[in-house]
């Protein structure tokens, strides 16, 4: 079945706010192997200037990726999951995140297109925080290979 | 660091990086992605990969450690980005295999930011596209 390119520009609702846990930070900078300190020791991480331990740069798709799916799975998509792949990943951070933070997500499809019988999608998830403020902007392009 | 140190051209120390399998599960749990292809060499080998390959964000979230372990405060990230070019395969043994990341800026921006280039080899291959940070160093 062919991606329906219509779900271009389409926005979701927003999701339940994802609050961000001190451990749940220990446990992704752990996991990456990182010591950095400001993974770890609050009075480090308030030395430096935050409220709070920070989350490492790539912590915002443990966040996006739960609210991605939506999309991917949405079945009027088209997406076949069974052959897609991670394409590309930027983020773009507007204040790091903290712990403490209580995060929503607004996603929409900001782009899909079709290259040499890959189906692409571009999915966008804006990250804001209890006070709708921007926290981050995450693009996911996840990539369906096309059948041999 | 010494920020004024900083122009273009500024290689940042290279890193190697071990992944094994342990640590895909470990990364699996840890950032919520089980997708089988990252700890079922089965199923990897089923869908044509060369054996388990490890989660294109946890190669990702590897390579920034040259640039936050050099700048100190993680939080001076306030852009980075990639495309996942070549898998990272990772064998069933205890040896693993070895990402090796260097780095270097590429271009200063106003607000004393800076770009950053980052390259990402396992095997003698690049295995991220365009890695890209964008750091604000300290003042």
């Amino acid at each position: 079945m062919a991606i329906n390119t219509e779900f271009i520009g389409r926005t979701y609702p927003a999701t339940a706010p994802y609050a961000v846990g001190r451990e749940k930070i220990r446990e992704f900078a752990r996991s990456l192997g990182d010591a950095n300190p400001a993974y770890f020791d609050v009075a480090a991480a308030q030395a430096a200037g935050h409220t709070d331990l920070v989350a490492p740069p790539t912590f915002a798709i443990v966040i996006s990726m739960g609210s991605g799916e939506q999309v991917v799975f949405d079945p009027e998509l088209g997406l076949d999951y069974t052959r897609v792949v991670h394409g590309d990943q930027r983020f773009v951070h507007h204040r790091p995140i903290l712990a403490g933070d209580e995060l929503s997500c607004v996603v929409s499809v900001d782009d899909i297109r079709t290259v040499a019988g890959n189906d692409m999608i571009t999915v966008k998830t804006e990250i804001t925080d209890s006070f709708g403020a921007p926290v981050s902007t995450v693009y996911s392009l996840l990539l369906s290979r096309g059948e041999e | 660091m010494d920020a004024e140190q900083v122009t273009v051209g500024y290689e940042i120390p290279e890193q190697e990086f071990t992944i094994t399998r342990a640590d895909l599960v470990r990364y699996a749990g840890a950032s919520g992605d089980f997708n089988v292809i990252h700890w079922n060499e089965r199923v990897a080998r089923e869908v044509g990969l060369p054996n388990v390959i490890a989660h294109g964000m946890f190669t990702m979230g590897l390579a920034i450690r040259v640039v936050t372990d050099w700048v100190g405060d993680p939080s001076a990230v306030v852009e980075y980005s990639c495309r996942f070019t070549r898998p990272v395969p990772v064998p069933d043994d205890s040896v693993g295999t070895v990402l090796t990341v260097s780095a270097k800026v590429t271009e200063l921006l106003d607000s004393n930011r800076a770009v950053i280039s980052l390259t990402a080899k396992n095997d003698g291959v690049t295995v991220l596209g365009k890695a890209r940070a964008v750091v604000t160093l300290p003042a």
